[in-house]
């Protein structure tokens, strides 16, 4: 079995973005990039599949310009097979993405599509579940516990009740949430190691998709500020504030 | 003519709060023709309470076995068949939501805007991206409909006093057999739940452990609150993961909102912008939860959180 896992590249966890002052978008220049934290649980999820014997190749993928390489490099050195990059320079929104997925499914056969559940740019999450639309395949959305056997998949899903479990036949799309697994740390040997590892370009205007017809951003701005409070100095300056504003 | 289907979420018994808050959006987009639709097993027991919302023109009940759990793989070709009549198709962006509503705009051939915060007309949207630290507003192009999910802390929950029409339709897809429904293990059922509580007490990592935070759940049923945590508490363990506030976790709107030894990392401010009134008490007077608090108070929990409890 084949494990396509795809790979966004996005402004990094731990920056902080800036709304640009003319409100056309949010500064990217000079910015830390990486794989979106989500893809890289799903990757990482993918490699553990493997490395179980439960799959025999790893495939990483990724739309965008030829920056986004550095993230299947990256891929690769956490231990994916392969690479394919399906290079355009237009922003790719999801129902395009997820086109694109689904010309290398038809490519590649894999048994599994792992996404994370949302990137964390445009905190859409919807390309895993409109991928599997356009399959006609089970999805398990927001996993955070995976099982296989016998061509089906148990997995278990953050909810807003709880936990649910559901069983799919595969193939299937999942996505992955944030306590399925730790990712691990890439060592040093292994970024040497993917350097020699096949990565794939195909154009994206070679792989005969129709563009799907994308929202337009008009503007930008940042998000509405919260005025700072007021310190109280003991729990019954607290409650006696607490009353005045009818709260208690 | 513009027309909007709002997908109902509820478990069977009882309507979810995220419906009537998504209603709540779709009556901003000043649009009169609103329908609701119920998938379920038995339609009986939503369906009135659906009906009763203010503002909705028709309840659609659609019955069958197969509704018994709501999995996206069945329902979203019959969300898409029904779309059809429709110019918005919205549902709330909760996890039913997220899972069902980006496979039936596929189907549907469009993308979906989704956690819409604010609406602008009825196809110009905000949303947040980045976690919330940039908003961006939206424009749905012409020529197809407007799909999309509704932020419910954003908005306020419709008021009852409407009388829609109940009609019955059958359902027009079929069980393609591959996705199945195992079970589902929720929090015990204690308290308000926590994405629509008044009131939320939480407690982050520096509560210690998972015995410590017996103060917290003290504290939280003292006041009638939902009990929530932080994502660092979630991941030390203290504490199931359905209690976590935050982007990555639930996103709420209450009242009154109690942060207790939680530092306040951007990722939890995100999930309690939109609550009335925010308490921090923590040991750190620089912790970034004190910038954006209504009220902060500092000193060690230990001792304030049991001396909080007898005065409430």
């Amino acid at each position: 079995m084949k494990i396509l896992v795809a790979l966004k590249r996005v402004v990094d966890y731990n920056v902080r973005v800036r709304v640009k002052s003319d409100g056309t978008g949010v500064e990217t220049d000079g910015v830390k990039m990486s794989i979106n934290p989500f893809d890289e649980i799903a990757l990482e999820e993918a490699l553990r599949i493997k490395e179980r014997g439960e799959a025999e190749e790893v495939i990483v993928c990724s739309i965008g310009s030829n920056d986004v390489q550095q993230q299947l490099r990256t891929g690769l050195a956490m231990g994916a097979d392969r690479a394919i990059h399906v290079e355009t320079e237009v922003a790719t929104q999801p129902l395009t993405a997820a086109r694109v997925f689904m010309k290398l499914i038809e490519r590649e056969s894999p048994g599994i599509v792992f996404l994370g559940k949302q990137a964390i740019d445009d905190d859409c999450n919807q390309t895993g579940q409109m991928l599997a639309a356009l399959w006609d395949r089970p999805q398990a959305t927001f996993a955070s516990k995976v099982e296989l056997a016998d061509g089906k998949a148990t997995v278990a899903r953050e909810v807003d009740a709880g936990l649910e479990t559901i069983e799919i036949d595969l193939p299937a799309v999942m996505t992955s949430d944030l306590r399925l697994n730790e990712p691990r740390f890439v060592k040093l040997p292994d970024i040497m190691k993917a350097k020699r590892k096949p990565l794939d370009t195909v154009a994206i205007g070679d792989l005969g998709i129709e563009t799907a017809a994308d929202i337009e951003s008009v503007s930008f701005e940042p998000p509405p500020k919260r005025g700072g409070g007021k310190m109280v100095g003991s729990v019954a300056e607290l409650v006696g504030e607490l009353k005045n504003k009818g709260l208690l | 003519m513009s027309r909007i289907l709002i997908i109902a979420e509820h478990d069977g018994q009882a309507l979810n709060p995220a419906t009537a808050k998504t209603l709540s959006g779709a009556l901003k987009m000043g649009i009169s023709n609103i329908d609701l639709v119920v998938f379920a097993a038995d339609p009986s027991a939503v369906a009135p309470s659906a009906a009763a919302l203010a503002g909705v023109s028709r309840v659609l009940t659609i019955a069958h076995d197969d509704f018994a759990h709501p999995l996206a793989a069945r329902l979203a070709p019959e969300v898409a068949a029904l779309a059809g009549d429709y110019s918005h198709v919205l549902a709330p962006s909760t996890t039913f939501g997220k899972d069902l509503l980006p496979r039936a705009a596929a189907l549907m051939g469009v993308n979906q805007v989704s956690d819409i915060m604010e609406v602008i007309d009825e196809r110009t949207f905000k949303r947040p991206i980045y976690a919330g630290n940039a908003i961006v507003t939206v424009r749905v192009p012409d020529g197809g409909p407007v799909v999309a999910t509704i932020r419910t802390a954003s908005f306020a929950a419709a008021e009852e006093g409407g009388s829609a029409s109940i009609e019955e339709r059958s359902p027009q897809a079929s069980n393609p057999g591959h996705t199945r429904f195992v079970k589902v293990e929720g929090s015990d059922g204690e308290g308000p739940d926590l994405s629509s509580a008044d009131v939320v007490v939480s407690g982050g990592r520096a509560l210690g452990s998972s015995d410590n935070f017996a103060i917290i759940y003290s504290l939280a049923k003292k006041m009638g609150a939902a009990v929530g945590a932080s994502r660092a508490a979630v991941d030390a363990g203290y504490v199931p993961n359905e209690l976590q506030v935050g982007q990555t976790g639930k996103i709420i709107a209450p009242d009154l909102y109690f942060a207790i030894g939680i530092s306040g990392a951007i990722q939890h401010l995100t999930g309690i912008k939109d609550a009335g009134t925010i308490v921090a008490i923590n040991k750190d007077p620089e912790a970034p939860i004190f910038e954006i608090a209504d009220l902060g108070l500092v000193g060690d929990l230990f001792e304030l959180v049991p001396e909080l409890e007898n005065a409430v």
